[in-house]
């Protein structure tokens, strides 16, 4: 039989394939109109580079694989790092245990400073300790607004998800929402529910929740034109994340209602839509200055003893709302992916 | 139980009629004991139960969204489905998806090529994935479940590193301004008017290939491989199934049908957020186990998942079309699915007793 022969030839066609594959894929990479040039172009501006001794800062987030919103925050800190002589070391978990393990394993290295987020601040109390007992400095970001200062940080860097919400919330009484749906696409996420709830707060009219699966467009999309079928008289839909508010932009126009889009955070597509007036506004919590400004205040106090916010208060980077009158100037930005 | 009465014909002329065992019981009741008539029961329970308790769900284009949902499940249940009735697990076919639509936006953005040059590479990069996983399985002769977990973390971890490396960001770029991009989306991700509703195109394809695969499983020969494959691979070799050919084609439909969901995503969103997919593996196991595919392989139908996702999509739509607290979603969710599989269960087994 010559089965042996022919099988052969079968298992090396995929080889080829990939091989092709690979091939185009790598022609892709080196084309010279790539993205890669713009986003070198974006990170950080051309500043010149600090003179003071190399030192070395571990960046310790929460955040999932994949998601736009950190890596601004992470373009920010790279910014500051490349700018003050910093050896940048980046780790992120989703889970609170493995985070607090990647900060004892920052500790262990003996890095000369750690920014860290508190998405569940409990969990890194202990790590926090370990960190101050071995003289490390400590700062925070993003969220642990109201711990921060509990865990013995030196200063905070974010924006307060319910101040946040509330301030959305006012505007949607500004622009006379009557009835609105927050959707919030991982359930169970601490900071999603303030940010729900900060709205529900302050905006007048009623507030419904709607759950949706985040890794799962075509699923977002369906369920919000279904809560939007299910309930005609919803003006706005509110999105916790900018993907989700491009879905929910489709959503609106698949359920044929007037419904609007408001949404937490920002992209460079987004800002295109707001320009469009697809979505109505966004309000912006300026990832990449939370992390810009975390990193290089390890440098100021190592180099000169600065707090900033005295060490008293956080130093707040939102609520910013961008809409119509603002986005071009933010647009540029967003275009480099640094906003 | 009735569902293994497809594993003794290796070869020859597929079985048409029902099972064996149960020739001489009524039809109703031998109809009542396949699988997927089990799992077509369920689902119409489910369906009568939301739109009794959801009044808006009984409109026309609330139903399409709801087909819509289960057809970008569906679609991926059904090659899943085949694939495990060939003995075989999947678990990369989640963050396929997302990985053929970010080779075909992030290829045709770079080299600024008309789309369908990205769609078309994608999808030959997917068949390797598809070829690489069953000639791993085969070869080495381990579980697919473990070579499978080993391409869905590989995937992952690439999906996220290549994107930033090209973009330098995590999501794809914008192409819908680009050439063949209105066509591609005409292909894959536009909406039919029917009678006034807006039905997505998914939905036509969905039941298509489910048509199509209903016709390989009974009436053909590789119908029956895989059958056969999945039943007993050693006395399936021996009366001469190409086992090897089988397998690594189920593997390839499975990556195929990534392929396709993958495309439906990029033409319907213009760009692919690249953290995506994670956990749809499992809904697309799900559904085909929901739709009478056993998880020991050698067993089930095509038809039977097109249930079991209409199943899932329905309950999935119906909690919000139902305006039910979305608090307990999940909870609801997982009790009805129970519900559905353990009424499934009950009448199979009330139909073959005695």
């Amino acid at each position: 039989m010559d089965r042996s022969s022919r099988s052969r030839s079968r298992r090396l066609a995929p080889v080829v394939a990939v091989a092709a594959a690979a091939a185009l894929t790598l022609a892709g990479c080196s084309s010279d109109s790539g993205g890669k040039k713009a986003a070198e172009g974006g990170s950080g501006a051309p500043a010149g580079k600090a003179g003071t001794p190399r030192m070395t800062v571990a960046l310790v987030t929460h955040q999932a694989p994949g998601d736009t919103f950190w890596d601004i925050v992470r373009k920010g800190a790279e910014a500051a790092a490349a700018k003050d002589n910093i050896k940048l070391v980046y780790s992120a978990d989703p889970s609170a245990g493995t985070q607090a393990n990647l900060v004892q394993n920052a500790v262990d290295q003996k890095v000369d400073g750690i920014a860290l987020t508190l998405a569940k601040p409990g969990a890194m109390k202990d790590v926090v300790a370990r960190a101050n007992l071995a003289k490390i400095p400590v700062v925070g970001l993003n969220s642990g607004l109201s711990d921060w200062k509990k865990l013995g940080l030196l200063q905070f860097f974010g924006q307060d998800e319910s101040v946040a919400g509330e301030a959305l919330g006012k505007k949607l009484n500004e622009v006379g929402a009557k009835r609105i749906v927050c959707v919030i696409h991982e359930q169970g996420n601490v900071g999603l529910t303030q940010r729900c709830d900060g709205v529900r707060k302050t905006f007048s009219g009623k507030t419904e929740t709607l759950y949706v699966n985040g890794t799962d467009r075509p699923s977002v999309q369906s369920t919000i034109t279904a809560k939007l079928k299910q309930d005609s008289s919803l003006d706005h839909v509110v999105t916790l994340g900018a993907p989700f508010a491009l879905t929910a932009v489709q959503s609106v126009a698949d359920a044929g209602g007037k419904a609007k889009v408001a949404t937490f955070d920002l992209n460079k597509d987004l800002t295109g839509a707001v320009k469009k007036g697809t979505i109505e506004f966004a309000v912006d919590q300026q990832p990449y200055l939370q992390g810009y400004l975390a990193v290089d205040s390890l440098w100021l106090y190592k180099n000169n003893g600065n707090y900033s916010g005295g060490g008293e208060q956080p130093v707040l980077t939102g609520p910013a709302f961008v809409d119509k009158s603002n986005v071009d100037r933010v647009a540029e930005f967003a275009a480099k992916g640094t906003r | 139980m009735s569902t293994a009465q497809r594993t003794e014909p290796a070869s020859g002329p597929p079985p048409v009629s029902g099972p064996v065992r149960g020739a001489g019981r009524p039809l109703a009741l031998r109809l009542v004991a396949r699988p997927e008539v089990g799992v077509f029961l369920g689902a119409l329970a489910v369906m009568v139960f939301f739109l009794v308790a959801a009044p808006t769900l009984r409109q026309g284009d609330s139903m399409a969204t709801v087909l819509y949902q289960c057809s970008t499940i569906g679609l991926m249940a059904l090659p899943v489905a085949l694939l495990m009735i060939g003995g075989e697990f999947d678990l990369s076919s989640g963050v396929a998806v997302i990985t053929s639509a970010l080779t075909a936006s992030m290829l045709s953005y770079q080299l600024t090529v008309n789309v369908w040059t990205g769609v078309l590479v994608s999808l030959v990069l997917s068949l390797a994935i598809g070829a690489f996983n069953g000639w791993m399985v085969v070869r080495t002769g381990l579980p697919s479940f473990l070579v499978t977990l080993g391409t869905f973390l590989i995937l992952q971890g690439v999906n996220l590193a290549v994107t930033k490396l090209v973009t330098g960001n995590v999501a794809t770029d914008d192409i819908s301004d680009m050439d063949g991009f209105g066509q591609a989306k005409a292909v894959f991700a536009s909406s039919v008017d029917i009678g006034g509703v807006q039905v997505k195109i998914t939905v036509f394809y969905w039941l298509a290939f489910a048509a199509l695969a209903t016709w390989v499983l009974l009436r053909t020969k590789y119908g029956n491989w895989i059958f056969a494959v999945g039943g007993s691979k050693e006395s399936a070799r021996a009366v001469g199934v190409r086992v090897d050919f089988t397998k690594i084609t189920l593997f390839m439909l499975v990556s195929f049908g990534a392929w396709f969901v993958g495309m439906h995503n990029l033409f319907a969103f213009n760009t692919v957020q690249s953290g995506e997919g994670v956990g749809q593996e499992l809904i697309y196991i799900a559904a085909a186990v929901i739709g009478g595919c056993l998880l020991t392989g050698g067993s089930g139908s095509a038809i039977g998942p097109v249930f079991g996702a209409f199943m899932f999509g329905m309950v999935n739509q119906g909690i919000v079309f139902a305006g039910w607290n979305p608090d307990w979603f999940k909870a609801f969710l997982g009790v009805m699915l129970l519900g559905a599989v353990l009424i499934n269960l009950w009448v199979q087994r009330t139909a073959t007793r005695r």
